[in-house]
């Protein structure tokens, strides 16, 4: 292996269903690699197995066969706990219906995912104000997800993505719920979060304006994937 | 703090079926604690009865009387160290509404019998000295507004006539479980009525309350009485003063049975209620639960959070009904003091209700704090959309 190893080693994976005594192959042996800083795009067709692949990557699916080394871990061979601890330093989540917690104020629902670290409360609060101010709603901590418009919301839960300086993102469909102008802001947010703070990004996106957002676009097909045109 | 503020919100998330869920607790514990109430107020006379008494009476019935004359005779067997001649007086004041209990006694000997009825030594004098006082417990003063130097009459219904009696004397009890409701006149102004109107009747009491120096003896001593007396006319039953109290509650042992049993069944009842409003709030929060699993949360965390929710709805419900009981035991106790003198609700039932509460708390939340504990992230996403 070279100085420059990939951030994330995908080989021989595979992963199929079963319902009843039938057989749904959905990935079929997939091997690919993803550079630190890569800004990658999943297209594909309906039901092709693209929200699985990313949540095989993202440790929150088990494969049936091949490894995901992640920074030098294979992540397949985590106990449930380990990954848990895993994707908690090294994961943010975005998706398409923002998932936030409705009881909970913006500023609250990027505060949690840090109750996992030993930050003091204190510190806590700084660092979501801080992830607040970064996607661009300094002034929206108080509210509610209810009281939020659907970009906005999907900006509260960029900044709890990245409230614990993850290195990886990953997004499915994230734009897949705004109109126009809302998806482009939260692509240009995107791009700047892999620009600027280095993340490494991938994204399932349906949206071909979406996919021209990343650097490199791969397409699944049939379980298998290739590069796009 | 953050943890905490995520468990209440979510708890009363669903504000009316939170509410809901703690009256219903709140409810059910009362009506629990009520019934364990009136079942001890059902015992009490038992448990305030003296292991040191004896309780001699007619083996026919307790309605057929005993020759007063058989008291000298109690008083020689051996072990025996106070003998009192008792009867139910069943006197009425006013009204049959206004019941309360009333026996004639042999005041002296019955005082020394029965240490826990507190009188001043001024007052037990006064009572003493006149054979038409009277002397009555501190709930039944109150009741009526009695105080010491009051006449009262009372209507006869065993002892036919009117009875006009003063108030000597209040007693208190010594512990919370002594009758306070109680009225005593003296037997000796019965039995000198009788003569007067009825001299076949003369010369008669109920029961007599003996006193024996070692408790452990009382099966020997009972026998002892009751040889003395086998083949005269009215043969006697002596047995403990427990024993003889046991005998009016056993009566009523199948009532006592099917109180006992509800009152568990109603513990069940809310138990299920509790349990269905948990699988409804994991149910319906799957998709939070496994978003929060998505974010590093470990599975025994989020069923430890829905725990923690569980037991703040039922102990919520506990909490009220410590402050309900106490208040709902009190208008039962005014109401009903005729039936129920004792009526308290006893530190054991206070500390069965947050500790009832707490079992409904765990146990409603641990099927559905399973479920979210081990929910599968890829699925549930899936199924949420
Ligand atoms: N738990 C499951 N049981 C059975 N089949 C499943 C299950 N989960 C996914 N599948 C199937 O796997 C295939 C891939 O699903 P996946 O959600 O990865 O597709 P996708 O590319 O993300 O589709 P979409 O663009 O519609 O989101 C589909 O055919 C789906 O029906
Ligand atoms: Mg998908």
């Amino acid at each position: 292996m070279s100085m420059t190893r990939p951030l994330i080693e995908i080989s021989h994976l595979s992963k199929s269903y079963r319902r009843g005594d039938q057989v749904i192959p959905v990935l079929s042996d997939i091997t690919f690699d993803i550079a630190a800083g890569e800004f990658l795009a999943l297209i594909g067709p309906s039901g092709s197995g693209k929200s699985t692949l990313l949540n095989c990557i993202a440790g929150i699916d088990a494969v049936d066969e091949g490894s995901i080394h992640i920074g030098g871990t294979d992540i397949t061979t985590l106990s449930e706990g380990e990954l848990a601890v895993w994707r908690s330093r090294h994961v943010g989540f975005i998706f398409q219906f923002y998932n936030l917690i409705p009881v909970l104020t913006a500023l609250e629902n990027v505060e949690l995912p840090l109750l996992l670290t030993s930050l003091s409360a204190r510190r806590r609060q700084e660092h979501a104000l801080a992830a607040l101010a970064a996607v661009g709603l300094p002034d929206r901590t108080d509210h509610k997800p209810a009281q939020l418009s659907g970009g906005q919301q999907q900006r509260v839960a960029i900044a709890r993505a990245i409230v614990a300086d993850p290195d990886i993102i990953v997004a499915d469909e994230p734009t897949g719920d705004l109109d126009r102008r809302s998806a482009a802001d939260i692509l240009a947010l995107l791009g700047r979060l892999n620009r600027e703070l280095g993340k490494t990004i991938v994204m399932v996106t349906h949206d071909h304006r979406a996919a021209e957002a990343a650097h490199l676009v791969r397409e699944l097909d049939k379980g298998e994937l290739r590069v796009a045109p | 703090m953050l943890l905490l503020r995520l468990i209440v919100k979510n708890a009363f998330r669903h504000r009316l079926r939170a509410l809901l869920t703690i009256a219903g607790v709140a409810i059910a514990l009362t009506a629990f604690g009520l019934m364990r109430t009136v079942l001890d107020a059902w015992h009490a006379g038992v448990s305030a009865s003296s292991a040191n008494r004896l309780v001699t009476r007619n083996a026919v019935s307790i309605t057929q009387p005993l020759p007063i004359a058989y008291k000298s005779r109690i008083r020689q067997v051996a072990g025996v160290n106070a003998v009192a001649a008792g009867n139910w007086f069943g006197g009425v004041y006013i009204d049959e509404k206004n019941f309360f209990a009333n026996f004639a006694v042999e005041a002296e000997d019955f005082f020394r019998l029965y240490p826990e009825l507190i009188v001043s030594p001024a007052e037990q004098k006064a009572f003493a000295m006149d054979r038409k006082g009277a002397i009555i417990g501190r709930k039944l003063a109150d009741r009526f507004r009695w105080r010491v130097g009051d006449a009262v009459t009372l209507r006869g219904t065993i002892f036919p006539g009117q009875w006009p009696l003063t108030i000597r004397a209040v007693y208190k009890g010594a512990r919370p479980d002594t009758d306070e409701t109680v009225l005593y006149l003296h037997w000796a102004y019965i039995d000198e009525v009788m003569k007067k109107t009825s001299p076949g009747r003369a010369g008669q009491t109920g029961f007599f309350m003996i006193g024996i120096d070692d408790a452990t003896r009382a099966a020997e001593i009972s026998r002892n009485i009751d040889a003395q007396f086998r083949n005269s006319q009215a043969e006697t039953l002596t047995e403990t003063e427990k024993a003889f109290q046991m005998g009016f509650v056993s009566m009523s042992e199948a009532i006592l049975m099917a109180i006992t049993v509800v009152s568990y069944v109603v513990i069940v009842i809310i138990l299920a209620v509790a349990a269905n409003t948990m699988a409804m709030s994991a149910r319906e929060r799957l998709g939070e639960f496994a978003v929060l699993k998505t974010l590093g949360f470990a599975g025994p965390a989020l069923g430890g959070m829905l725990l923690a929710e569980s037991l703040l709805l039922s102990l919520s419900g506990a909490a009220l009904a410590m402050v309900l009981l106490p208040a709902i035991a009190d208008a039962f106790a005014k109401n009903l003091a005729q039936y129920f003198p004792i009526f308290f609700v006893s530190p054991r039932t206070m500390v069965l209700l947050p500790a009832f509460g707490a079992a409904v708390g765990v146990l409603a939340a641990v099927a559905p704090a399973v479920r979210v504990g081990s929910v599968r992230i890829a699925e549930a996403f899936r199924r949420i959309g």
